[in-house]
């Protein structure tokens, strides 16, 4: 700790950040824009202006840049100085003598952090009545609008997008005032955080496109905080409703989880809650005979599901449903009856890390801890498609190297421009082993691109090099020559010799054996360190970790199919799930069309839907309060951010009596019957901040609350009350900002922007005052210490082409691939070849192939890095049921005239191109 | 740079088919400075060099081949392209005028010049004349300032200029025989 | 021995010298010496001890400066000299005449620079519009590799170097040496923070010297004739001889190389002839657009980096850009507005957005539209536009014409905006 004097005043600092980080860190407001919290300095902005004096003697002092100086122990600033104030006010002159001043039709309006720096550096009169400089903008894609007449060149967006999350398709371009900011020509931005740019420009160049598209002002949204449920990371997020209508979500920090950055599918993926297709009633469909539908009162329905507790009847959980709901339909049906809502494969996978997560042998490492690995080994996830914003972490981990190499040469880590001068093009070994090469290509140290069942066996020798005490493969010794040999070695010492290795592994490989190579490695690491070692095992949707809690080890997916075809079972109830996602046709139709009943609680319309006797109008994420248990273990509490058709009830009040009156004392029930889900209790909103009053979830600048429904009755109706949550649907309250629990949109006095979080923080980066970052479900138990042993066969693929199946961030995630935003990305399937491959089947790229005996097309890509002899297949939504194909034995060019599309939104490292 | 007000996706032109492949004279100088400088980022500015000496310009396409060839983002060697005076990302006619417009020359009377070659020539800063023979670009100070005023055609120096000189050499230049054939 | 070590070979009636006639010269006699057993440390301390100042325009003691390149077994094998050849300098034109008079001086002098602190690889960042010293320089290296002056085992010291010959694709910045760096790598030209400084973390993150055309030439003949003679040629404080040039409208402008400590008088109206008849001295600048106006007044000074330097100016350049009095005083600095705020990277922005209003705030005086408004516009941008307040010395370096300009032609500053034309234009 130093201690520096700012206007006379005393603070204990940490000395290796800088004056400006340290400033904000004390609650001090000082002006800026270049700097960010994630990412450093550079010193191009120059509003942090400050006068330093050398001693308590000095009294000229000087103007230094707050954030290009270190705070230093015994430093002297002054933010009031009169000089350092006329400074900032110049600054802001300056950059806004070319803005357009367009703030009332501006998206950034009222959360602007150009507004509240303009605001608080007293630049109030404008002078320059000269000629601006006007820009032309670009089509940037379906995300993103641009206005490049806003910009003050900061350069935080080509700092943000290239330099912290790896994207190619962004520069800063020309030169004196003319800099601009945009691709080399119109063009969708590729990268897949490219949404972050919205919330990281500070001003309105970069803004959220189909948010403008049905705008409303930041405080005319409501608002609650809320938890992701596009993939299994548990990002935390603020949606915002309007009108019935969920409008957007922008990020919310959560320290050990997202920070400040959200992926695009996170952020886009939304839209499938205002979808015109959302079942908003109950219906009954009679498949006997001719089908007809009709509705069915709630009351009726609800007595439907109890009835069926008194049949035999068993229950399908889901994965990217809440634990309340996946608990409340195993209560219904009972324990023994209750069925894993994923695949076979995959359940045997969920179980399996469970029991992993629980060693103590391994830490479960949250994402911020996945930031100071120093080297990884991935083995068969596809990260970024997978769990995109992970895929972030691991960008800001290959860094550690430069952050060391800067360390030596005593330059602060904040100094960001001359860390990456000084590291070039260094990194921190990342060992990628995947069956198709990933999008993290670019910071890879060894890729290693093989069939699984190679991946494995030189995964297993990878474990054996660092301990010999790990089993080794069976083939390890013999078939491998020396370069594999070195590389092997090289491999397991970069692990061995790290600070903080890090083992990933995951369910999405496809492949359980994955994940026990992938411990073994982790083993031996933990052996020859004695300590755990960090291993991150991936599940791909937003509960499935919470599920795979609830369901027996026996109660497979497929055990529930083949109960119902062999009618054993005559009754079903499936929550928010389709199964044609999560095992082949035949089993699916035939389970389903000899059960007598079939249940299906859902949002929105799918293969299930279509076949269910009973169907159950469901709530989507942002329409109910609910916790969820992301990759890591981490339960997080998800508020309800608006209300939606009252027929459309939380699929846990379809199935839980009329006991249960809150979703808390459900939240209580579960904790208290599954040992593993008692954190749960913890998550509990709890009791008011001050009893009797509520939160509300707008703001108190909410506009035209009277009005907004006076075109259909002019008689104001009385605000909904909200019986569950600690939160209100009104603008009366204790404000959210009491709180950082339930702090979705966050404001402070000047700080309208999302840049006022520094204000909520206990420090710049630090958790948030009062905040709770979830609770770990998993305790770790002296459990077993062995190694697995793994019997790696090459698996007897029917086919020629050992297949692997790909994922797509845009289209794997069920509900996100129905948002129109998400869809303009979507790729139809696609089969990704060896370049030898594909020439002897006559195949090129773009052409299209049959699978097997199916219909299934997939349009041809050529990659220079997939391994000869595999391939890698993405099953598109609604295209390929992959289960469908698993066993195909053939795949030959097609000479289908139907139209396939094509792969203009693939993005691939390894694209083969012909010269 | 070309950008397009377009909100149309229909715009997005695939970049790879629009790379020019380059030719085989300026992969052999491209490779050349590969020797010369350990990062290949340094080589995307002198190939950008090397291709506007054998194309006389920098064309989109050309850009493209060059971030193909150098696997090297295309908006970072725009960025590149951009930033930089000699880079020219519009065509240039045969002779390009650097036109000296600091300092010295100024106070030595280059207004005049410029408002003299400008009307000769037909053509203001920045353009090209219609036989395209003339591209006038304005310089930063050409380091001659005891011969002011000067500027500079093709690779020559020009000094001491007079309304006269300019005349005389435009007449000059007009009438020899081409060196270079167009591309 | 000789009294203009820099330009005693250059004949502007033939070219320059070939390495035979260079060699005949005493040419290259710094890398012999140093063949003969000087280390690094012991030429580190002959041109400290000599007192040489860089010559591109700061003035910061070379020996000091090479000093900071971390050296010892620890230290990274990969270390750049870099030539700083990028003359864009308003008024500047005294490297051009070295490298296109004399360019084995060059090579000699990079020898000097590269084996003191040890890189084995040279970069010259040559002006792309020097067509003339490109071909000298190109000449001249290629027959200092067939001479064994470059390339391995140099004289058989086993100190290696080569040179690559690189021309710029033009910007002023890149004569900031950070800026230079991030040009050579292929990078947008901004400057980069200091600290670090480039001895430390310089081209590719490696320890690299950054000096100018001008200062490596004097080094040849510090080794060669010792730090005795080199410091007795100056005639003031400051060691050595240094280019002074003369432009505008003088009866014989040019560049010559003159001993440190020669008064102005001497240099105006000596060497360039003082001014053409009729017309009265007004103000010169000192050393290139980036000082400071000085005036007639100022002309008994010695031209010593100190003494213009308490004048309030700046030696800078060393080349003196004159202003006469029939030449608009107000036009003379909007002229340098005009590439200043051109030449801005666009980097931070006190540069970027400061300097253009600067200069639309000239053409206005121009036009005859200016206002006193505008008059306290420019005021203000003398200090927001200062050290230490933008990311480099470009900005600054504009201050100290507009600040000084300001200062001594108020009254046609005035006169523009009372009469709101220029009149000194009929």
């Amino acid at each position: 700790m130093a201690k520096i004097v700012i206007d006379g005043v005393t603070y204990e600092v940490n000395p290796s950040n800088n004056l400006l980080q340290e400033s904000l860190s004390q609650g001090l407001d000082l002006p800026y824009f270049c700097w960010h919290p994630c990412m450093g300095s550079v010193g191009a902005c120059r509003q942090c202006a400050v006068k330093q004096y050398r001693d308590e003697n000095d009294e000229n002092g000087m103007i230094v840049m707050a954030c290009m100086t270190p705070a230093t122990d015994g430093a002297i600033i002054s933010i009031e100085d009169v000089q350092a104030k006329k400074m900032r006010e110049q600054v802001i002159e300056s950059l806004m003598i070319s803005h357009p001043h367009d703030c009332p039709v501006c998206e950034e309006g009222g959360e602007c952090h150009l507004q509240d720096m303009t605001q608080m550096s007293g630049h109030n009169y404008r002078r320059y009545d000269k000629k601006k400089v006007t820009h032309r903008n670009q089509y940037l894609g379906p995300f993103i609008n641009h206005e490049m007449n806003r910009c003050i060149t900061c350069y935080r967006c080509v700092r943000y997008y290239d330099d912290y999350a790896g994207g190619t398709d962004l520069s800063a371009q020309a030169s004196h005032h003319h800099v601009y900011f945009g691709r080399q020509d119109d063009g969708v931005l590729e990268n897949e955080f490219s949404g972050n740019l919205i919330e990281v420009c500070p001003t309105g160049v970069f803004t959220d496109k189909a948010f403008s598209k049905r705008y409303s002002r930041k405080w005319d949204l409501q608002v609650a905080p809320s938890v992701c449920t596009g993939c299994a990371a548990g990002c935390n997020t603020s949606p915002g409703e309007r009108y019935g209508e969920l409008r957007r979500i922008v990020n919310r920090y959560n320290s050990e989880v997202n920070g400040y950055f959200l992926c695009d599918r996170g952020r886009f993926g939304f839209d499938f809650v205002n979808s015109e297709n959302r079942i908003t009633a109950a219906f009954r469909r009679n498949r006997n005979g001719s089908e007809w539908i009709e509705e069915v009162d709630t009351g009726d329905a609800r007595a439907a599901v109890a009835n069926l507790k008194k049949t035999s009847v068993l229950g399908i959980g889901s994965p990217r449903a809440s634990n309340e709901s996946n608990f409340a339909l195993r209560s219904l049906v009972g324990q023994e009856n209750f069925f894993a809502g994923y695949s076979d494969l995959e359940h045997e996978s969920m179980q399996l890390i469970n029991n992993l997560m629980t060693n103590d042998t391994f830490h479960n490492p949250s994402i911020r801890e996945i930031e100071q690995a120093d080297a990884i080994l991935i083995l068969g996830e596809d990260v970024t498609n997978v769990a995109p914003r992970i895929a972030l972490a691991l960008r800001q981990s290959v860094r550690g190297r430069a952050r060391e190499l800067a360390a030596a040469n005593q330059i602060p880590q904040w100094q960001d421009a001359a860390v990456r001068e000084l590291a070039q093009r260094e990194l921190s070994p990342m060992t990628v082993m995947t069956p198709y090469a990933t999008r993290l290509e670019d910071v890879t140290t060894h890729s290693i691109v093989d069939s699984i069942s190679g991946l494995i066996a030189m995964a297993q020798s990878i474990a054996n090099e660092i301990s010999n005490e790990a089993p080794s493969s069976s083939e390890a010794n013999s078939d491998s020559n020396k370069e594999a040999r070195d590389l092997i070695s090289q491999i397991a010492n970069e692990l061995s010799e790290a600070k903080r290795p890090l083992i990933i592994a995951g369910s999405t490989a496809g492949d359980p054996k994955t994940l026990k190579v992938a411990a073994n490695i982790a083993r031996a690491l933990s052996a020859n360190r004695s300590k755990p070692t960090d291993l991150c095992l991936l599940s791909p949707e937003v509960n499935s970790v919470g599920l795979s809690l609830m369901v027996n080890s026996e109660n497979s997916l497929g055990k529930a199919l083949a109960l119902l075809s062999s009618g054993e079972v005559k009754n079903v109830v499936v929550l928010e799930n389709d199964l044609y996602r999560r095992a082949s046709t035949a089993s699916v139709d035939a389970a389903l069309q000899t059960a007598e009943s079939v249940v299906v609680a859902g949002h929105l319309p799918t293969p299930t839907t279509a076949r269910a006797t009973l169907v159950l109008p469901s709530t989507a994420f942002s329409e109910h309060e609910a916790t969820y248990v992301n990759f890591e273990g981490r339960a997080q509490l998800s508020y309800q951010v608006h209300r939606c058709h009252s027929d459309v009830l939380p699929s846990w009040r379809w199935f839980m009596g009329p006991d249960i009156a809150h979703v808390d004392d459900l939240i209580s029930l579960c904790a208290s019957e599954i040992t593993e889900l008692r954190v749960l209790s913890e998550l509990i909103s709890g009791a008011d901040i001050i009893p009797g009053i509520k939160v509300p979830r707008q703001s108190h600048r909410y506009s035209g609350r009277t009005a907004m429904k006076a075109n259909i009755n002019v008689h104001e109706p009385k605000q909904p009350v909200d019986e569950e949550s600690k939160m209100s649907f009104s603008m009366e309250g204790v404000p959210s900002t009491k709180d950082s629990n339930i702090l979705a949109s966050s404001w402070a006095p000047s700080w309208n922007s999302n840049q006022s979080i520094s204000k909520f923080q206990e420090e710049v980066n630090g958790e948030l005052k009062q905040g709770h970052v979830g609770s770990q479900v998993f305790e770790k138990l002296s459990a077993q210490q062995s190694y697995f042993e793994i019997t790696n066969s090459p698996q007897g693929s029917p086919c020629d082409l050992t297949i692997s199946f790909a994922q797509q961030i845009f289209g794997s995630d069920e509900l996100s691939a129905k948002t129109a935003t998400i869809v303009e990305r979507m790729t139809p399937s696609y089969i990704g070849l060896s370049l030898e491959d594909a020439d002897s089947r006559g195949l090129k790229q773009g052409n299209t192939v049959r699978l097997g005996e199916s219909s299934a097309i997939a349009i041809v890509t050529i990659r220079s890095k997939q391994k000869t002899g595999t391939a890698a297949l993405y099953c598109a939504p609604g295209e390929i049921n992959p289960f469908d194909v698993a066993e195909i034995k053939t795949i030959c060019k097609s000479d289908t005239k139907q139209a396939v599309g094509d792969l203009d939104c693939l993005q691939l490292s390894d694209h083969w191109e012909d010269d | 740079m070309s950008v397009q007000m377009s909100s149309d996706s229909s715009m997005i032109a695939s970049t790879s088919t629009r790379a020019r492949k380059l030719n085989a004279a300026e992969i052999a100088e491209i490779e050349h400075e590969m020797t010369l400088y350990p990062d290949k980022q340094a080589v995307g500015l002198e190939a950008l060099k090397i291709v506007q000496k054998h194309q006389g310009w920098v064309s989109d396409e050309s850009l493209l081949g060059i971030a193909k060839y150098l696997d090297l983002p295309a908006s970072d060697l725009e960025g590149v392209a951009t930033f930089f005076n000699l880079v020219y990302r519009q065509p240039v006619g045969r002779n390009v005028i650097l036109f000296c417009n600091s300092v010295t020359c100024w106070i030595m009377g280059c207004d005049d010049l410029r408002r003299h070659i400008t009307h000769s020539l037909g053509i203001d800063f920045g353009q090209t004349t219609e036989d395209g023979e003339f591209t006038l670009i304005p310089v930063p100070c050409l380091g001659d300032c005891d011969k002011a005023p000067v500027m500079m055609v093709g690779e020559k120096m020009q000094r001491k200029l007079t309304r006269d000189s300019i005349d005389e050499l435009v007449v000059e230049v007009r009438i020899q025989p081409k060196a270079r054939d167009d591309v | 021995m000789t009294d203009r070590p820099l330009t005693r070979n250059i004949d502007l009636n033939r070219g320059p010298l070939d390495i035979a006639g260079y060699e005949a010269a005493d040419g290259y006699q710094s890398m012999h010496a140093i063949a003969k057993g000087l280390s690094p440390d012991d030429v580190l301390n002959i041109v400290k001890t000599s007192g040489l100042k860089g010559r591109g325009g700061a003035g910061f003691p070379t020996g000091l400066k090479w000093s900071f390149v971390p050296r010892g077994d620890g230290s990274p094998k990969q270390k750049y000299l870099v030539v700083n050849a990028d003359e864009m300098e308003p008024g500047t034109f005294k490297d051009r005449l070295l490298m296109e008079g004399d360019p084995h001086l060059l090579i000699d002098g990079m020898l000097v620079a590269a084996y003191t602190i040890q890189a084995n690889m040279a970069y010259i960042f040559l002006r792309g519009e020097y067509i003339d010293a490109e071909n000298a320089l190109k000449k001249a290296v290629k027959e200092a590799y067939e001479r064994g002056y470059l390339g391995k085992n140099i004289l058989g010291t086993g100190f290696d170097l080569d040179i690559v010959l690189h021309t710029s694709a033009g910007r002023y910045i890149c004569g900031e040496e950070t800026a230079l760096l991030n040009a050579l790598e292929g990078r947008r030209a901004n400057p980069r923070a200091k600290p670090p400084f480039p001895q430390v973390s310089g081209l590719w993150g490696k320890p690299t010297i950054v000096n100018n055309v001008e200062t490596l030439c004097n080094l040849p003949g510090i080794l060669a004739y010792g730090v005795d003679w080199y410091q007795g040629l100056s005639r003031g404080v400051d060691h050595g001889t240094k280019m002074f040039g003369v432009s505008g409208k003088v009866k014989n402008p040019g560049c010559w190389e003159l001993p440190l400590g020669t008064p102005v008088r001497e240099l105006l109206e000596g060497h360039a002839g003082g001014m053409r008849d009729g017309l009265e001295l007004r103000a010169f600048l000192p050393g290139g657009g980036s000082t400071d106006f000085m005036l007639p007044q100022h002309l008994d000074l010695n031209l010593d980096y100190d003494e213009i330097g308490k004048a309030g100016s700046r030696l800078a350049t060393g080349t003196m850009i004159v202003l006469d009095d029939q030449t608009c005083p107000v036009g003379m600095v909007g002229n340098l507005m005009t590439f200043f705020a051109h030449e801005s990277c666009g980097f931070c922005t006190p540069c970027r957005d400061g300097l253009p209003w600067v200069d639309e705030i000239f053409r206005g005086f121009e036009a005859g539209t200016g206002n006193q408004k505008d008059l306290q516009i420019l005021h203000d941008h003398i200090e927001y536009l200062g050290p230490g307040r933008t990311f480099c010395a470009l900005a600054p370096g504009a201050t100290a014409p507009l600040g000084s300009g300001l200062k001594y032609f108020a009254e046609d500053f005035e006169k523009h905006i009372t009469e709101q034309r220029c009149s000194y234009k009929h």
